[in-house]
C-alpha cells in the first residue's frame, strides 16, 4: 500500500521515460538527497566523516565504474584499483606540473588519462572472455602498480615513492574541514552517479547490455562490438580514475601504490556484486555494506570487552568477512538491488493481503 | 639488446642455469594451476581460494609435524584437506548450485578470506620453517659440458621429482579408475553424466578433495622453499597466468603453461629486469600470457569454445 503507483498515468513520453517514474522513488530520492546534503552536515562527526562517509561515497564512485563495465557490459575486471592509480597519479603529476590549473580540470582530465589506459587494457577484450578476461585485467593491475612504482618520474622522485596532494583549492576557496571535504565528494558523486544511470538507461546502455546477454546476438543486430566494449572500458576507467583521483586528494591527502593494489580491487568487485551487478542503487548500499563491515568488526572486540591481540582480531575479522560474502551469496547471489526490488513488490500490498 | 644474446652466447652454462631455475620455478607454479584446472573442469568453479588453500594445507603440516612425524602429518593434513572439500562443497556449493560462473567466483574469494583467517587463527602466523630433509645447499652438474658447470639448487630437483609423481598419479587416478572415468564425464557434460547416474555433489567432493590435496603437495614444497607464512596464499596470483596460457581445463595445460611462464619469467628477469628497473617478475607473466592469448584466446591446450546465437 506504501509503494503503490496506482492513479500515477504518465500523460507525456516525457513523464514515461523520467528516471523516477514512479512518485515514491522521486520523493524517497529527494528525501536521501536532502538528509545527504543538510542533515548529515548537521549532525555528523568530524570521525564519522573520514572513516566512514567519505569512503563510502569515493568507493562508491569507484564501484559506478566498475558496475558499469562488468554488470552493465559483462565485462569481467579485476584492474579497478589499477585506474584508480592511474587516476590519482596522473591528478597528482597534473597539479604539480602544470601551474594554475583548476582542480575540477584536473580532476576530469585525471579521468580521461584513466580511461585512455582503460581502452588500452581493454582491447583484449575483444579475442577474449569470461575468467581469461578477468586474469588478462590482473595484468593491468600488476603492470601499473609497478609503473608508479618503479618509474620514478610519476612519484616526482620522492625518495620513499609516497607523494602528497596540494591543497583542494577551487577558485579560491580551501575545502579543508571534513565537512566541507564530505560536500565537495557528495556533489561529484551525485552528479556522476545521475550521469551513470542515465548512460544506462540509453542507447549506450542498452548496447552494453545487449553485449553483456550475448555479444554474438549483439553484433549479429548490429552493435559495433569494438566501440561498445572498449567504450565500456573507457567509461569504466574514467569513473574508476576520478574515483581514484578522490580518494588521494580528498581521503589520503599523501598516499604510496600500495593504496591502490589488487586488495581495492576484489574489494570493489566484492562491492558491486553484494550490492547487485546491473544496478546503480546496488553500488551504494554494496560500497556501504563492505566499507562499513570492517569497521564494526574492529570495534566487537573493544565493545565486547575480550582481550585478544591485534593479530588474532584482524584474522577473526577476514573469516567472518568471508563468512558473511558467503552467507550474502547464497541468501541472495543478485544482492542488496534484488533484495530491495524484493521489498519494494511487497510493499505494493503490505498491510494488506491483496 | 644485442649485448643479451652476445651474453648468452659467451656464458651458455650460465644460460641454461637460469632456463633450469625457471624450469623450477615453473613446476611449483604448475603445481598450483593444477588445483585451479581439476576444479574448474569438474565444476566450473573458477576457485580462487586455491592459495589459500596451500596457505592452509601447508600451516597444518608444519604445525602438525611439530607433534608427529612426517608421515602421520602428511595424512592427518591429507584428511583436514577432506574434511575442507566435504565443508566447502556442503556449505558452499551446495546452496549456490545452478548459479552464475561469477557468483561463484565471488564465494571461492568469500572462501579464500575465510580460510586466510581461520588458518592463522588456528595454527598462528608466525614464519614456519618447513624440514623436509632434503638438503637445500646448490650443487653443480654438467661441469663437463660446461665451463664451470651449472649451478642447481636440490630441493628444486626435489620438488621436480614431487611434481612429476604428482602428474603420474593424478594422470592413472584420471585414466584407470571408475571414479577417475566419472570425474571426466562431468568434465565433459555435467548434465550428461548426471543423466547416467553419476553422482554430481560425490564428485564434487572428490575433485575438491583432490585438489585440496595437491594443494598441499604444493604448499609443501613451496613452503620448504620460502617458509610456510602468509605470501604462500599470494602464490595463487603467479599461477593465474599460468592458466590463461595453458587453458583452464587442460591438465597438460597447467604443466607446459607453468614450464613456459616459469622460463620466460626468469629470462626476463636476468637478462632484461636490470634494463628497466628491475621488479618486473609481478607482472611480465602475465604479459607473456596476454601476448600468447592474442593468438590463441581459449589458451594453447584450451577447449575451443563454439558459440551460437
Amino acid at each position: 500500500m506504501i509503494y503503490r503507483e496506482t492513479g500515477q498515468f504518465k500523460i507525456s513520453y516525457a513523464a514515461d521515460q523520467a528516471i523516477f517514474p514512479i512518485r515514491q522513488d522521486l520523493i524517497g530520492m529527494l528525501l536521501i538527497l536532502a538528509v545527504a546534503f543538510i542533515g548529515i552536515p548537521l549532525l555528523a562527526t568530524d570521525y564519522f566523516y573520514l572513516a566512514i562517509l567519505i569512503p563510502f561515497l569515493i568507493l562508491s564512485l569507484a564501484a559506478i565504474g566498475l558496475n558499469l563495465l562488468t554488470g552493465y557490459c559483462g565485462q569481467l575486471s579485476l584492474g579497478t584499483g589499477a585506474f584508480m592509480s592511474v587516476g590519482a597519479y596522473a591528478a597528482y603529476n597534473l597539479a604539480i606540473r602544470v601551474p594554475d590549473l583548476n582542480l575540477l580540470v584536473i580532476f576530469l582530465m585525471a579521468g580521461g588519462i584513466a580511461a585512455l589506459v582503460g581502452v588500452v587494457f581493454g582491447l583484449p577484450s575483444l579475442r577474449i572472455k569470461g575468467f581469461y578476461l578477468a586474469v588478462a585485467t590482473l595484468a593491468a593491475q600488476f603492470f601499473i602498480d609497478w609503473v608508479f612504482l618503479r618509474i620514478k618520474w610519476f612519484t616526482n622522485y620522492t625518495p620513499s615513492g609516497s607523494v602528497s596532494a596540494p591543497a583542494l583549492d577551487i577558485f579560491g576557496y580551501v575545502f579543508a574541514t571534513p565537512r566541507q571535504h564530505y560536500l565537495f565528494v557528495l556533489v561529484i558523486v551525485v552528479i556522476m552517479a545521475l550521469v551513470a544511470k542515465n548512460l544506462v538507461r540509453g542507447r549506450i546502455g542498452r548496447a552494453w547490455m545487449a553485449v553483456r546477454d550475448m555479444d554474438i546476438a549483439a553484433e549479429i543486430i548490429g552493435i559495433p562490438l569494438l566501440r561498445t566494449k572498449l567504450l565500456a572500458f573507457a567509461v569504466s576507467s574514467f569513473y574508476a580514475g576520478i574515483a581514484g583521483a578522490l580518494w588521494a586528494f580528498v581521503y589520503l591527502g599523501s598516499w604510496e601504490p600500495y593504496a591502490f593494489g589488487i586488495d581495492r580491487s576484489f574489494q570493489i568487485l566484492f562491492m558491486i556484486i553484494i550490492g547487485g551487478l546491473g544496478s546503480i542503487l546496488g553500488c551504494f548500499l554494496g560500497a556501504f555494506f563492505i566499507s562499513i563491515v570492517p569497521i564494526l568488526l574492529n570495534q566487537v572486540p573493544a565493545a565486547l570487552g575480550v582481550p585478544i591481540s591485534t593479530a588474532t582480531a584482524s584474522h577473526l575479522e577476514y573469516m567472518i568477512f568471508g563468512a558473511l560474502i558467503i552467507f550474502f551469496l547464497i541468501v541472495e547471489p543478485h544482492g542488496f538491488a534484488r533484495l530491495w526490488q524484493i521489498g519494494k513488490e511487497k510493499l505494493r500490498l503490505w498491510p494488506f493481503p491483496h | 639488446m644485442l649485448s643479451v644474446f652476445a651474453q648468452i652466447y659467451e656464458q651458455p652454462g650460465f644460460f641454461v642455469e637460469v632456463v633450469l631455475g625457471g624450469l623450477m620455478a615453473g613446476v611449483l607454479y604448475a603445481l598450483v594451476a593444477l588445483g585451479f584446472v581439476l576444479i574448474f573442469k569438474a565444476s566450473g568453479v573458477f576457485n580462487f581460494a586455491q592459495g589459500a588453500m596451500v596457505l592452509f594445507a601447508a600451516l597444518s603440516l608444519v604445525r602438525l609435524m611439530e607433534v608427529m612425524p612426517f608421515w602421520a602429518a602428511f595424512l592427518a593434513s591429507c584428511a583436514i584437506m577432506v574434511a575442507l572439500a566435504f565443508a566447502i562443497e556442503r556449505l558452499v556449493l551446495r546452496p549456490l548450485v545452478n548459479q552464475e560462473g561469477i557468483v561463484l567466483f565471488m564465494a571461492t574469494l568469500g572462501i579464500a578470506f575465510f580460510l586466510d583467517g581461520f588458518g592463522q587463527t588456528i595454527w598462528g602466523s608466525e614464519v614456519y620453517t618447513l624440514e623436509l630433509g632434503v638438503p637445500k645447499d646448490p650443487v653443480f652438474i654438467l661441469e663437463s659440458v660446461f665451463e664451470g658447470g651449472v649451478l642447481v639448487n636440490q630441493l628444486d630437483i626435489f620438488a621436480a621429482v614431487v611434481a612429476g609423481a604428482l602428474v603420474v598419479v593424478l594422470a592413472l587416478f584420471f585414466q584407470k579408475t571408475k571414479i577417475g572415468l566419472a570425474l571426466r564425464a562431468v568434465a565433459d557434460d555435467h548434465q550428461a553424466a548426471q543423466s547416467i547416474g553419476v553422482p554430481l555433489n560425490y564428485i564434487w567432493l572428490i575433485v575438491w578433495s583432490v585438489a585440496g590435496i595437491v594443494a598441499l603437495v604444493a604448499g609443501m614444497v613451496w613452503g620448504a622453499k620460502l617458509g610456510v607464512q602468509f605470501s604462500l596464499a599470494l602464490v595463487a596470483l603467479k599461477a593465474l597466468p599460468v592458466l590463461i596460457l595453458g587453458g583452464f581445463t587442460s591438465v597438460p595445460g597447467a604443466i607446459v603453461g607453468g614450464l613456459i611462464i616459469g622460463v620466460g619469467e626468469k629470462i626476463a628477469e636476468v637478462y632484461f629486469g636490470s634494463q628497466i628497473g628491475g621488479g618486473i617478475e609481478n607482472w611480465f607473466a602475465y604479459v607473456l600470457a596476454l601476448v600468447f592469448l592474442l593468438f590463441r584466446p581459449q589458451g594453447l591446450f584450451g577447449e575451443k569454445i563454439i558459440e551460437r546465437v
